[in-house]
């Protein structure tokens, strides 16, 4: 008896320890590429890939070299235009739209909502291509493409909805009624009472929209059409890893990756409860 | 296939019971399309009620209405100007004005509808073709523009549109009309335009939300999209780019490309980048499903300290923008990154590689298997988020029973765990399967879809890579180079919409959530 409860405290033990060295594996893992972004961005020597992750010599020429030679100071406020413009206005039309769908009845609802359901279902990039026709043409492309991406991310944002549409659903539906017998009017309940209760929801699509633009490639490239100044971070970046600007800029996109992934990184980290909270509940109720 | 009662399948040991079931799922799959295809001739059917119902109404509305009634069917918005709504009489009023006067234009709605040449096989959008002609002014060959197929395609289709909005505006005011009449007669007040603008903020508050974003989304995504469904039926391409040289239409020519897989059709490289793109979904979503849940076991697990800094660690992935963090890791393993390097210099590589040198994204099985591999690493920490915040609502006393009941971990798994997970993640599972079938940015960023497969031919002009998704090759044939090919792009998206259509219909009805709907509560 003894022996066979000893047997079962060491072999959890076992468990565990297999359990610790994996997870230790895995935080190794994930956390080299950070650090290799890190110690390769300080490197002085060479602006070339090498095959060793510690520089030779340290140094912050790349950042110098990034701030002063380049156009990443442009890309970098271009993008952060962006974000706090998309995190507005789309914020505003995702709240509008899960609001309506969720806690107003109207005819038509169950209609709007498959008709959303199906028109996602189409690749949102084939709308480019009469889009950027228009926009081109009233001159939202090229260096002015940060508005014209502004438009692009927040006017369908609406579609969505999903996330926060489940959010409202769980507030409970006698707080409405109470306001309406108290002779609110649905604007009333809207505005006084269901905005103030919801702040975890507007946090998360406000932090969505603000994240959007700093990794969007497929719109972006499309409107942007190479020109420098209109670039956002990630369209600029990604021409340094070319082929053929791999060899002069290597050390630079690491220098320039630091950059962009300490704000975002922040402002992320912070408010990651809000994350949390938003894709759980969003997965669950689909 | 023969319907066993429940007495009959409860006395099915397991393994029966598994092929029962396994079978009654096979047979079912027919039977799905079948009932689809009737919802959709009872939509057709609805459709045709609909119409044949508001056409009687709208003879009945006319016989029986007064003179006012009568007249709404002419002049909008005279109905009601009669009962006393001036801000809705004038605002009908305004959009018939409006839209007669952008119809008889002379470079209006008539005139761009009849440029179209509708869907007529081998006619040009647009018939002014542009030219050089001789200036005598600057003495040489100067371009003079004619027709922008484009431009006369997006003209044609807004009239359209404005065509249908008259037709329901002018079917919403006599409906409107009649109403006001009929409260009338039975001694009521109608609504003054006060009331309309305070109903706006209370009983009809959803209009005042839904404004904005529908019209957003009516412009920028169901516009385009029409627009772009109409492309597949036409030229446009890098050589016919409808300035220079108009696109016509063509009718189905480019979907029966699609299924010709000889020489000059497409259908090889198709066939073989869906099937990859089929499979790349299924692979990228269950193993970072799986393994996520793992993850989130394990650190879940009763005993293992530092809960909070495993899952931070893991957190930071989502948390540093994905171009940074993919674009780095897939230069990681090219031929001069540390990893690649490594992986040459210990000879770690298939032989083909390791002869030239060359690194794993070179070769196609290795460069999906690589693929598959980055994904779960980005992956891995939405699934554990998620999987962690689910796996705390599942009781404990489950666990300590079964425990007692002499079942093992395995077991306690098996039985209790992933049932759970299963029901309350189905949606999830949907919808990042969809996700992962056009999951763009991974692809894009790792490989840019390459190594090229040149064995598939260079489908009519555009490059195929082996680990090409649809939406990368369709991001491939619209990218300003020489062999854009806009109809091809929009053929292919018609291709997506319908593997996804079809995909979601199946997962909706396989997943148990959607059925049993209060199982676990």
């Amino acid at each position: 008896m003894m022996q066979k409860r000893l047997g079962a405290k060491a072999s959890r033990r076992l468990g565990n320890t297999v359990i610790y060295l994996i997870l230790v594996v895995m935080t190794v893992v994930w956390l080299f590429p950070f650090f290799g972004i890190l110690l390769e961005s300080f490197r002085v020597e060479s602006p070339m890939q090498q095959g060793y992750l510690i520089p030779k010599k340290f140094g912050f020429d790349n950042y110098i070299k990034l701030f002063n030679e380049t156009d990443f100071p442009k890309w970098f406020l271009n993008t952060g235009f962006m974000g706090v413009a998309t995190a507005f206005l789309q914020t505003f039309f995702i709240l509008s739209m899960s609001y309506t769908l969720s806690r107003l009845r109207f005819r038509g609802r169950k209609l709007l909502m498959n008709f959303m359901l199906i028109l996602g279902m189409f690749p949102g990039f084939l709308t480019m291509i009469l889009i950027y026709k228009v926009f081109h043409d009233i001159g939202l492309t090229m260096s002015r493409a940060p508005l014209g991406l502004i438009i692009v991310y927040s006017a369908s944002s609406a579609m969505g909805y999903y996330v926060s549409k489940g959010f409202f659903d769980t507030i409970p539906k006698s707080l409405d009624e109470a306001a309406r017998v108290d002779g609110a009017t649905r604007w009333q309940v809207f505005y006084k009472v269901i905005m103030p209760l919801s702040k975890p929801i507007i946090i998360y699509t406000v932090l969505m929209g603000f994240m959007a633009p700093w990794g969007e490639f497929m719109l972006s490239s499309y409107l942007i059409h190479e020109n420098s100044d209109g670039m956002s971070v990630a369209v600029g970046m990604y021409e340094w890893l070319s082929r053929t600007n791999m060899n002069t800029h290597y050390t630079m996109f690491c220098s320039a990756g630091v950059v962009v992934a300490i704000p975002v990184t922040t402002v992320f980290l912070l408010l990651q409860r809000y994350y949390v909270e938003g894709v759980t509940g969003g997965a669950v109720k689909g | 296939m023969k319907q066993l009662t429940d007495l009959e399948y409860l006395k099915l040991n397991r393994n029966q019971a598994f092929w029962y079931k396994l079978k009654l799922f096979f047979f079912a799959v027919p039977q799905l399309f079948l009932s689809f295809g009737k919802s959709i001739l009872l939509f057709f059917k609805k459709i045709g009620l609909y119409f044949k119902d508001e056409t009687k109404d709208l003879i009945y509305t006319f016989s029986k209405g007064n003179f006012a009634v009568k007249l709404s069917f002419f002049v909008f918005g005279f109905g009601s100007f009669f009962y006393g709504q001036i801000m809705r009489g004038i605002l009908f009023l305004l959009f018939e004005v409006v839209f007669f006067t952008y119809m008889l234009l002379p470079s209006g709605g008539i005139y761009w509808l009849s440029k179209c040449n509708w869907f007529q096989t081998g006619k040009t959008v647009g018939n002014v073709h542009g030219r050089y002609e001789y200036d005598p002014l600057y003495d040489t060959e100067v371009w003079v523009s004619g027709d922008d197929s484009v431009k006369v395609l997006l003209y044609g289709l807004l009239s359209v549109i404005f065509i249908i909005a008259f037709i329901y505006t002018w079917r919403l005011q006599i409906k409107q009309c009649r109403i006001c009449m009929e409260i009338t007669e039975s001694g009521k007040k109608v609504k003054s335009g006060k009331d309309d603008l305070k109903s706006l903020l209370d009983d009809q508050f959803h209009k005042t939300l839904l404004s904005l974003p529908l019209a957003g989304i009516l412009i920028f995504t169901v516009l385009p999209i029409i627009y772009m469904v109409l492309i597949a039926f036409t030229s446009y391409d890098a050589n016919h780019d409808g300035y220079s040289n108009l696109f016509s239409w063509v009718g189905l020519e480019h979907f029966n490309q699609l299924f010709n897989f000889g020489k000059g059709g497409v259908g090889l490289a198709f066939g073989e980048i869906l099937s990859w793109t089929l499979m790349w979904a299924f692979f990228a979503t269950f193993t970072n499903y799986f393994l996520g849940m793992f993850v989130a076991i394990m650190i879940n697990k009763k005993g293992i300290k530092f809960k909070k800094v495993w899952r931070t660690v893991l957190v930071l992935t989502i948390a540093i923008p994905q171009f940074v963090s993919l674009l780095y890791v897939s230069r990681l393993f090219n031929s001069t990154g540390i990893i690649g390097k490594m992986l040459i210099e210990w000879g770690m590589l298939p032989d083909s590689l390791l002869e030239t040198k060359r690194s794993l994204w070179e070769n196609p099985t290795t460069a999906k298997i690589l693929l598959v591999l980055v994904n779960v690493w980005i992956g891995i920490p939405h699934m554990m988020l998620m999987a962690t915040g689910i796996l705390m609502n599942i009781p404990d006393d489950l666990y300590e029973s079964s425990k007692i009941d002499g079942a093992n971990v395995f077991k306690q798994y098996t039985k209790i765990t992933l049932p759970y997970m299963i029901f309350v993640t189905g949606p999830y599972l949907l919808t990042s399967f969809v996700g992962n079938l056009n999951n763009f940015n991974v692809i894009y960023l790792l490989t840019n879809g390459n190594p090229l497969n040149t064995d598939v031919g260079t489908a009519g002009g555009v490059s195929v890579g082996h680990t090409d998704l649809l939406i990368t090759w369709l991001h491939r044939m619209t990218l300003g180079s020489s062999d854009t090919q806009y109809y091809m792009a929009s053929v292919v998206g018609i291709m997506v919409f319908l593997v996804v259509a079809v995909l979601s219909l199946i997962i909706y009805n396989v997943i148990p959530s959607t059925k049993n709907e209060e199982d676990y509560r």
